[in-house]
């Protein structure tokens, strides 16, 4: 037993190699159960009209990526032109779920709004946040009280689904979408469905 | 002046006496307060499950504790689940189709989570283990035992006398 004494010293390197890998990992990463499951099904009032609903069935068949949004996330503003240039390269068709427009600002107290008054709210300070910084998106939905976000598992904006053909998720991005993670990760994604069809 | 002192105190006791004695004549009559929630039964349902479930924004509270707006919204879809006549387990279920595994605190028993559920056990048993291995050999090196020759010359060692030489088979520990 000569070398004993570097039984601690192994240990160590052991405990190092643990923590660094802990080191890496994000926590606020939560792994969504919703991969590889169909998309929760909603309907919800559009933001370019109001009186109109929008439901997964309408993107059957196609690629497509719903982006939780609002115009009170920061993170949102600082993801907003990747999204925007992935919409002028017409690559894959972007829904926005704009998620508690009103209720999620916290310098609004949305119990004293009547619901009329909350709907007019939250399409005018969205629709001005899209005219202000550019729409990327084929359509918006209104998701005032956060139920579809709950149902998508939503806790942190921004968060982006990939939805593949017959409706099931496929992949999710927590937090802003970066010009690196949209080349990296997503765009190959995108085209791997694509192509399975 | 000590006398003036004493009866600044005195007079000073006298008052406060007296508004303690005015104060509890008042809270006597002071109505309870009401409950703040019109179903208290259903609330505590709801404060008990919130404190098992995790806050995802905060990660390190549960909803119950947290004032996150996520938080606040489950509360809710507790609240209203329990209240439309959902079991426990149902409103848990509903919430880890959602968010997965990680928003419970005490996380299920299967085959990925063995190691957290039954790692300490396993640790302890080889700690242990290793303890009686050690216990055993250390009891048998006590067992040993001198020859004759080893014994005169030990008490040679301990006399003063180094001339002895060594033994060709020392015991070795």
């Amino acid at each position: 037993m000569k070398a004993k004494f570097l039984v601690p010293l192994a240990l160590f390197l052991v405990l190092v190699g643990f923590l660094a890998f802990g080191l890496r990992l994000d926590p606020r990463e939560v792994p969504s159960p919703l991969i590889d499951k169909p998309a929760p099904a909603f309907s919800l009032a559009r933001l370019d009209d109001n009186s109109q609903r929008f439901g997964l069935e309408e993107m059957r068949g196609q690629v497509w990526l719903l982006n939780v949004w609002a115009s009170w996330c920061v993170a949102c503003r600082q993801e907003h032109p990747v999204l925007v240039d992935l919409a002028r390269r017409q690559v894959v068709p972007v829904v926005g779920l704009n998620y508690k427009e009103v209720r999620g600002d916290g310098a609004i107290d949305a119990r004293r709004l009547a619901p009329e008054q909350e709907l007019a709210m939250a399409v005018e300070r969205a629709r001005g946040w899209l005219s202000a910084h550019g729409d990327p998106y084929k359509l918006s939905v209104l998701d005032l009280d956060g139920r579809v976000g709950i149902d998508f598992g939503v806790y942190g904006v921004p968060e982006t689904f990939l939805i593949d053909q017959r409706g099931s998720v496929r992949y999710k991005h927590i937090g802003p979408i970066t010009p690196e993670s949209l080349e990296k990760v997503l765009l190959p994604k995108i085209e791997e469905l694509k192509r399975a069809g | 002046m000590p006398a003036d002192r004493f009866l600044r105190a005195l007079r000073g006791a006298a008052f406060i006496g007296g508004c303690l004695l005015v104060a509890a004549a008042f809270a006597a009559d002071a109505p309870t307060a009401k409950p703040l929630v019109a179903d208290p039964a259903l609330e505590a349902r709801v404060l008990d499950l919130s404190h098992k479930l995790r806050c995802l924004v905060c990660q390190n509270q549960s909803i119950a504790e947290s004032h996150a707006p996520l938080a606040v919204d489950l509360r809710d879809q507790v609240r209203e689940q329990l209240a439309a006549g959902r079991s426990e387990n149902e409103v848990v279920d509903y919430l880890v189709a959602r968010y997965g595994d990680f928003v419970l605190y005490a996380p299920p028993f299967k085959a990925t989570t063995l190691l957290l559920w039954l790692g300490p056990a396993a640790l302890l048993l080889a700690g242990a283990g290793w303890l009686a291995i050690r216990l055993r050999s250390r009891e048998r090196e006590a067992a040993v035992t001198l020859s004759e020759a080893e014994h005169r010359r030990a008490r040679e060692l301990l006399a003063g006398n180094a001339a002895v030489p060594p033994s060709s088979k020392e015991p070795r520990s």
